[in-house]
C-alpha cells in the first residue's frame, strides 16, 4: 500500500489521475474503520490532510461556500452555525467530539451513506458539490451527485473540492431518531426547511437521502407528504413502518419549530 | 514507511505500514500502551489523544497522516513526575474500576477543562460522549470531572 500525501491541490488532483486506485482520506472516520477491520485494502491512499485549499469555509454572493476538509465541530461554530443552523444541528449529533473533529462534510458526500447527516441539512440548502479532476472542474446539484447506497458520480480521477449552499439564515432545523443522543446512525433522519416554499430532506429512509417540496399552503398535508415520499427498509437500526411513522412526527414538529 | 512526528513534546520516528492507525503506531512502535485498543472504530473513546490539540480517536488517524503533526498521549499529561490535576481527581473520587477507559476518560476530561474551566453537567456529559466505560456507570466520573475544575 501507498500513501500519497499531496501538499496543494493541484498536486492532489495530479496524483488522483497517475492513481485513480487511491481512496482519499480525509478525517478517516469511514476509512480507517475498513482498514481496521480487515475490509479494505487499497492499493493506494491519498492522504487529503495537508492540502489546504479544501479546508474552511466563505461567504460568496449570497451563497456560503464549504471546503470538503470543514469538520463537523467547525460546521457547529458561531458564525457558520448561525448560517447554517440546521448543518450546526446535524453536525452536532455526528458521533462524540473526537469523531466530529477529525470527520468532514467532504467525507460524508464521498461516503455518501443513506444516512449521512450533513446531507439532509444541504439538501434543503440547495447544496452543489464541485468536484475537480485535472481535466478541469464540474458541478452537480447534491440530488444528482449521490446515486444510490455509498455510491455517487465522481470519476475515479476526480477529488471533492466542496459545497455551495444557499438558504443562510432562514428558518431550518435538524432532527434525528436513534437510542442515544451521541455515536449514533440515524434511524431516521429530517432537516426542514420553510423560506419562499416547504423543504423536508430525510436520511435513512430510502437508498439515497431525499428532497421533497411543497408550497407554503400545504402545511397541513406535508408530514404525510414526506413520509409517502420515503422509501425505507427494516434492518437492524428500525423497521420500515416505524422510519415512515417517524418521518411524519418529525416532519410535523419540524415545521411547528420553524413556522414560529 | 517512516514517519517523523512530535509525542508528548519529543520529537520522534517510526517505522510504519502505511495501513496502520496511529493507535498501534503508538502502542507498538514508540512503547506508548497508555491509548488503549478497543472498538478501532471511534465508537469507545478508549483510544482519546490529542492531536495539534484537538481530541480524536487515534484508531481513525492514519499513522501517516501524523507526520509532521503533534499528538499528546495520556503518558503526556503528567509534569515534573506529578500527575496531572484530572488524574489526581480520577484517583480521589475512585472513578476507576478496571481501569481500561481511564486513559481516554482523562484526555477527554482534561481536553474540556483546557477549553471550558467551569463545565455544567450538560457540558461533561457531551465532552465524555465519546468515551464508553462499562462498569462505573459514569457517576464516580464525573465526581472526579467536577473534582478536577475544581482544582484549576
Amino acid at each position: 500500500m501507498d500513501v500519497l500525501t499531496p501538499r496543494s491541490l493541484e498536486q492532489a488532483l495530479r496524483l488522483k489521475a497517475e492513481r485513480p486506485d487511491a481512496v482519499p482520506i480525509q478525517g478517516g472516520t469511514d476509512v480507517m474503520v475498513e482498514l481496521n477491520f480487515d475490509r479494505a485494502r487499497p492499493a493506494a491512499l491519498l492522504n487529503l490532510n495537508e492540502v489546504a485549499e479544501l479546508r474552511g469555509w466563505s461567504r460568496q454572493n449570497g451563497r456560503v461556500w464549504l471546503g470538503s476538509g470543514l469538520t463537523y465541530a467547525e460546521a457547529m461554530e458561531r458564525p457558520l452555525a448561525e448560517a447554517l443552523p440546521a448543518l450546526a444541528e446535524a453536525a452536532r449529533t455526528v458521533g462524540g467530539p473526537q469523531i466530529r473533529n477529525r470527520g468532514t462534510i467532504g467525507g460524508n458526500l464521498g461516503t455518501a451513506s443513506p444516512a449521512g447527516d450533513a446531507l439532509p441539512p444541504l439538501l434543503v440548502c440547495g447544496a452543489e458539490v464541485k468536484i475537480a479532476s485535472v481535466r478541469g472542474e464540474r458541478i452537480v446539484p447534491l440530488p444528482d451527485f449521490v446515486v444510490g447506497p455509498k455510491r455517487n458520480v465522481l470519476a475515479e480521477d476526480e477529488l471533492i473540492l466542496g459545497v455551495s449552499v444557499g438558504g443562510t439564515e432562514s428558518r431550518q432545523t435538524f432532527m434525528k431518531v436513534g437510542p442515544r443522543n451521541a455515536m449514533v446512525i440515524a434511524v431516521v433522519s429530517l432537516a426542514v426547511r420553510v423560506d419562499g416554499d416547504l423543504r423536508a430532506a430525510f436520511g435513512s429512509a430510502g437508498p439515497v437521502p431525499t428532497l421533497v417540496r411543497a408550497g407554503l399552503g400545504d402545511v397541513d398535508s406535508f408530514p404525510q407528504r414526506v413520509a409517502e415520499a420515503a422509501s425505507p427498509i427494516d434492518d437492524v437500526r428500525g423497521t420500515a413502518s416505524y422510519r415512515r411513522h417517524a418521518l411524519r412526527i418529525l416532519t410535523r414538529r419540524a415545521l411547528d419549530r420553524c413556522l414560529v | 514507511m517512516r514517519i517523523e512526528l512530535s509525542v508528548n513534546g519529543e520529537p520522534c520516528e517510526a517505522d510504519v505500514w502505511e495501513g496502520e492507525s496511529l493507535l498501534y503506531a503508538l502502542r507498538e512502535r514508540l512503547g506508548l500502551p497508555g491509548s488503549k485498543n478497543a472498538c478501532e472504530q471511534g465508537e469507545c473513546g478508549s483510544c482519546s489523544v490529542l492531536l495539534d490539540g484537538k481530541l480524536v480517536c487515534a484508531c481513525l488517524v492514519l499513522a501517516a497522516q501524523a507526520e509532521g503533526h503533534e499528538i499528546v498521549t495520556v503518558e503526556g499529561l503528567a509534569e515534573d513526575g506529578r500527575l496531572h490535576k484530572v488524574q489526581e481527581a480520577f484517583v480521589a473520587a475512585g472513578a476507576v474500576q478496571c481501569g481500561f477507559c481511564t486513559p481516554g476518560l482523562v484526555v477527554a476530561t482534561a481536553d474540556l477543562l483546557a477549553r471550558n474551566v467551569y463545565p455544567s453537567d450538560d457540558d461533561i456529559r457531551e465532552a465524555l460522549s465519546g468515551n464508553l466505560c462499562r462498569c462505573t456507570g459514569y457517576a464516580k466520573i464525573f465526581d472526579a470531572v467536577r473534582m478536577a475544575a475544581a482544582s484549576l
